[in-house]
């Protein structure tokens, strides 16, 4: 009901009430990127496991370790066929439903104390040497905005809805 | 007192006139009282950026929390932002793409409500056999505000959104550009765009110079440092709704978008770390919140679960917001088990940990809301109980 509401108020919206201004495209675009689990905004550019390894070792190893195998940082791989056990290890390999939101999170959060410093190229690299290091692509692997929304996550079905409540008394 | 000093001779007397010095003068900024020392749990780590840290719970009276004691969540540490640089871009399926300055939204009709906040790993720890010694460590990433701000339909309404319009992708100012997606429909009747808190503006941890609130569901969703909303169809299973805020289930399968923070309690007095000097008279106190609207009842027992009776809650009872309960007791000095359990206006019951296991097994992580049972010893102490 009140979406209804909301799509007939923004028709008729009336110049003489307006609060807030119309962005410019390139004001838009400063904001930064916003990337669809498909794959929908990630930008040009690509990269290589072995470009990565190198980029990785420079700008991530002291804190997830040479391996990835964490330190301070999380471990970024290993624990496939963990999540069903006692002791499941959620990693990007074992975990994440979508590889385009690796690279979403790697060029948004990550260096974790210099964030927003990578250029496209440096993640596509760092991406495609995380989901190597996963088994989840091969060595010689490019990644590319078209190759990386194809990678298929081992845990892509992992995720159900909300069920709650659902812990009901006796 | 003073005239029995006089009474006594003139030893009495100085201490009585030294008693009375001038005390410290105005100010522009208040303190608390030197004798005052409740804070939030720190914790020694290589990233404090991201953490929590969590409200002395135990230490609040009433149903507000002390802005400076409000928990903390970060995930890349507390921006320091000029409100007068800072906007909000709201784009994606719109009609017309917008961005507002804080002074463009002071500027629409306001509204100011009581809720509380909850991070979706509140009691994370009490999943685990080792639960939390105090309501601080194991209940304390809960709190509550006065929230001021705009309602969220009404900046929506001054864009326009598309009729595909399902979602919104929120993002934070702060150096991760924390990223959540956020389902538009009638639970979102309540959100608001929030400036300001406890009557200042928010404090800089709860996301100054503006924050989303969706009143009811789970802290890390009402993005704080809030820049931009891009309105989109689907949502974008983002590395903070997935890896992190998600509950893994016992086979394999991680329930996702679990929002809702449901009903819970807990008993603030007498609770872990405290000690009852003696046999007598004592108030039973604690605090009760649900997302799903307001507490309709609160019960305390004494017996471990036994036996059971309502506990009076402090009126009125707000939507969404703690809700605090009292109930005087005797205590005859002999071994107690006491905790609360509470009831929501859905019908919902805040069940037991065991129950909560049952259904979710331990290594869901989030989104805890089992009865929390406290031991009182014969000696009076006061300790946590272990599974
Ligand atoms: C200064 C230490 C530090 C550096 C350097 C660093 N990280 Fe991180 N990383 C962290 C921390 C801490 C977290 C967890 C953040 C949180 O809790 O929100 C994290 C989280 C992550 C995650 C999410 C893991 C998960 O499963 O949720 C990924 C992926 C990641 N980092 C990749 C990288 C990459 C790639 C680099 C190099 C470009 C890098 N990080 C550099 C500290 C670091």
């Amino acid at each position: 009901m009140w979406r209804l509401s909301l799509l007939l108020a923004g028709a008729l919206r009336m110049a003489a009430q307006e609060v807030g201004r119309a962005p410019e495209a390139a004001e838009v675009r400063q904001y930064g990127l916003t990337i669809a689990p498909d794959g929908k905004g990630l930008p040009a550019g690509k990269g290589t496991p072995a470009q990565g390894r190198e980029l990785f070792s420079a700008k991530c190893a002291r804190c997830h370790g040479e391996k990835a195998q964490g330190d301070i940082g999380p471990p970024l791989v290993g624990g496939q066929g963990t999540l069903a056990t006692k002791k499941p290890l959620k990693t990007v390999g074992s975990f994440w439903p979508y590889a385009p939101t690796v690279w979403d999170y790697v060029h948004r959060a990550m260096p974790f104390d210099k964030a927003g410093t990578l250029a496209p190229d440096e993640v596509y690299s760092l991406v495609a040497y995380v989901l190597f290091l996963n088994g989840i692509v091969p060595e010689n692997a490019t990644m590319d905005a078209k190759s990386l929304a194809k990678v298929r996550m081992p845990n892509r079905d992992g995720f159900i809805p909300d069920p709650r409540p659902d812990v009901k008394r006796k | 007192m003073l005239q029995l000093g006089v009474g006594l001779g003139s030893g009495m007397l100085t201490r009585a006139q030294e008693l009375r010095t001038l005390g410290k003068p105005l100010s522009g900024y208040g303190e608390r009282s030197p004798y005052v020392k409740a804070a939030r749990t720190t914790r020694q780590s290589k990233t404090p950026e991201a953490g929590s840290s969590a409200s002395p719970l135990a230490e609040q009276y009433g149903i507000l929390t002390p802005s400076a004691l409000h928990y903390e969540r970060h995930h890349a540490g507390v921006p320091a932002i000029d409100p007068a640089q800072h906007t909000l871009l709201i784009h994606g399926l719109v009609n017309r793409p917008l961005v507002f300055s804080m002074a463009d939204l002071k500027r629409l009709p306001s509204v100011s409500r009581i809720h509380f906040l909850e991070c979706g790993g509140n009691s994370g720890s009490e999943w685990q056999p080792k639960t939390g010694v105090d309501v601080q460590r194991s209940y304390g990433l809960a709190s509550c505000s006065e929230w001021t701000g705009v309602p969220l339909r009404t900046v929506l309404e001054l864009v326009g959104l598309k009729p595909e319009a399902k979602w919104m992708i929120a993002e934070g100012a702060d150096a991760c550009r924390m990223q959540r997606s956020v389902p538009l429909g009638k639970e979102l009747d309540d959100a608001m765009l929030a400036y300001g808190q406890n009557g200042e503006p928010l404090r800089p941890e709860q996301g100054f110079p503006l924050r989303l609130l969706t009143p009811g569901w789970e802290g890390n969703i009402q993005v704080k440092w809030l820049r931009r909303l891009h309105v989109t169809a689907e949502p974008y299973y983002v590395r903070d709704e997935t890896s992190k805020y998600s509950d893994l289930m016992p086979d394999g399968k991680a329930r996702v978008f679990t929002l809702m923070q449901e009903a819970k309690s807990v008993i603030t007095f007498p609770s872990g770390g405290q000690r009852l000097p003696g046999a007598g008279r004592y108030e039973v106190t604690g605090l009760a919140w649900t997302g799903r609207g307001k507490i309709t009842r609160v019960e305390v027992t004494f017996d471990g679960g036994q036996t059971w009776q309502n506990a009076p809650l402090d009126a009125p009872v707000l939507r969404k917001a703690f809700t605090r309960f009292r109930l005087p007791w005797v205590w005859n000095g002999k071994p107690a088990a006491i905790a609360s359990r509470a009831t929501d206006e859905s019908g919902y019951v805040q069940p037991t940990r065991e129950e909560l296991i049952a259904v979710r097994g331990t290594n869901s992580g989030f989104h805890f809301n089992g009865i929390k049972v406290w031991n009182i010893g014969a000696d009076g102490s006061v300790t946590h109980v272990e599974a």
